[in-house]
């Protein structure tokens, strides 16, 4: 079975590590903060400018000055610190953020990443996923291995017009994690019941299975 | 040192058609609410906005869309508005996306007299075309300007007399940065206090960027992702 994308989330708050900076991006990377491991102490950054994002609020506590990137309501915890954009982005470019996590619509084998333009469709911006990517240490993509079409996101080279080059090194997927090196996607952990064949079919770029290839616990 | 103005249309008389502004806020949240609606009330047309965002339909910078008095665009990200999206297709409206931290970077030089710099963003894509590049410790780096822009605008939470500035919670955001960066700041506060009321160790803004203060009339605070918890 393909993982949902709890699951996904579940596996990626696996490589969190204790006293981590996590930027997480919009979509199934935003799920990852309902599965930090108890124990782990890992404060999430909101680039809009806030370090120690805390859960939603309740309807009481809501606040319209305290959002996150998503425009989402939120709350801050004892020891957050809010700080302007310009600020945020000092964090993100001198390195200072552990983990980063964020969706795309197409990864290459080069380690190239598409996420922000679809050429003939309304243009929404890059937001900040231009500087996370081209600023970050240590990205992990999470997207689905097919788009709604079917056809494979892993891919030789991007065909959408690109929001960073040569940046990623990690992606996780419903069907396989991956590493990105020596030009090729490089098969580490299968999704349980997923079969090598169909990823092999699913992947579009140069695919390598890992000689120590494990299934992802679920 | 005396900045106040009486009200928000007193604050903008002066901004003229083709005026190039910059807006504070991220989201809905943080932005001149009051100073955007007596752009509307005075009509001004033409305008550059440089924002990270361009509001909703019918709240923010979207309100000056729908009275067509906006010219181009500048933002990181312009997602949630169908008559932006109208515009942008009918060519009326001008549009140039800039990536989130290179914005606030470029209105950051340019409140600190610095006329350039270098980042990383967007080497390697549509962003890099034109621009001069440099490799610096073996990494490649676009060369990017600091904004200039005839007004800022921008919210706080609190402000004194003398145009000091206090911001709460993240509608910080982009205010200050553009605070320091117009050539002329005008700056709409909730609540405003005499010189000497606020501590000094917790201003943000000091008041010799801003020129015009003023106590906003009213805040809506929309709130554009209402997103909640059980309790």
């Amino acid at each position: 079975m393909a993982l949902t994308k709890e699951q996904i989330a579940q596996r990626i708050a696996k490589e969190l590590k204790n006293g981590y900076y996590v930027n997480l991006g919009i979509g199934i990377p935003t799920l990852v903060a309902n599965y930090i491991p108890k124990g782990i102490d890992v404060v999430l950054q909101s680039e809009n400018g806030l370090l120690g994002m805390g859960p939603f609020p309740t309807e009481e506590e809501v606040d319209a000055d305290f959002i996150n990137a998503g425009k989402q309501t939120i709350t801050t915890l004892p020891g957050s610190v809010i700080f302007d954009s310009a600020y945020s982005f000092g964090m993100i470019r001198s390195q200072r953020i552990d983990l980063t996590v964020l969706g795309a619509m197409e990864v290459s084998q080069n380690g190239d990443i598409a996420n922000w333009k679809i050429p003939g469709k309304l243009i929404k911006g890059m937001g900040g996923a231009m500087d996370l990517v081209a600023s970050a240490k240590n990205i992990i993509v999470t997207m689905m291995q097919t788009n709604p079409k079917g056809e494979s996101k892993l891919l030789p080279e991007c065909t959408l017009p690109l929001t960073g080059k040569k940046c990623i090194q990690r992606v996780l997927t419903d069907l396989g994690f991956y590493e990105i090196k020596d030009g090729a996607f490089h098969l580490t952990e299968i999704a349980p019941g997923v079969t090598v064949d169909e990823v092999k079919a699913k992947t579009a770029g140069k695919l390598v299975v890992s000689a120590t290839l494990k299934t992802i616990e679920v | 040192m005396n900045k106040v103005v009486a009200n928000a249309d007193e604050a903008v008389k002066d901004i003229p058609d083709n005026a190039v502004l910059m807006l504070g806020g991220f989201g809905l949240c943080g932005i001149p609410e009051n100073s955007i609606a007596a752009l509307i009330r005075k009509g001004v047309k033409g305008l550059t906005c440089i924002s990270n965002n361009a509001g909703v339909d019918d709240f923010g910078i979207g309100l000056m869309l729908q009275t067509r008095q906006v010219k181009k665009m500048i933002s990181s990200y312009v997602g949630e508005n169908a008559e932006f999206e109208r515009q942008l297709l009918s060519g009326e409206l001008e549009v140039e996306l800039i990536p989130q931290g290179t914005l606030a970077t470029r209105c950051m030089m340019a409140g600190y007299g610095i006329p350039a710099f270098f980042t990383p963003a967007g080497v390697g894509t549509e962003i890099a075309e034109g621009k001069e590049t440099r490799v610096f410790d073996g990494k490649e780096y676009l060369m990017e300007y600091a904004f200039k822009s005839d007004f800022a605008i921008v919210k706080a939470w609190k402000g004194d007399t003398a145009g000091n500035l206090i911001y709460r919670g993240t509608a910080r955001n982009f205010n200050p940065m553009m605070a320091m960066a117009g050539k002329i700041t005008i700056a709409e506060v909730e609540e405003l206090v005499p010189e000497g009321a606020l501590d000094p160790n917790e201003i943000h803004t000091a008041g010799i960027f801003v020129n015009r203060i003023f106590k906003g009339e009213k805040y809506e605070k929309r709130i554009e992702q209402r997103t909640v918890r059980r309790s």
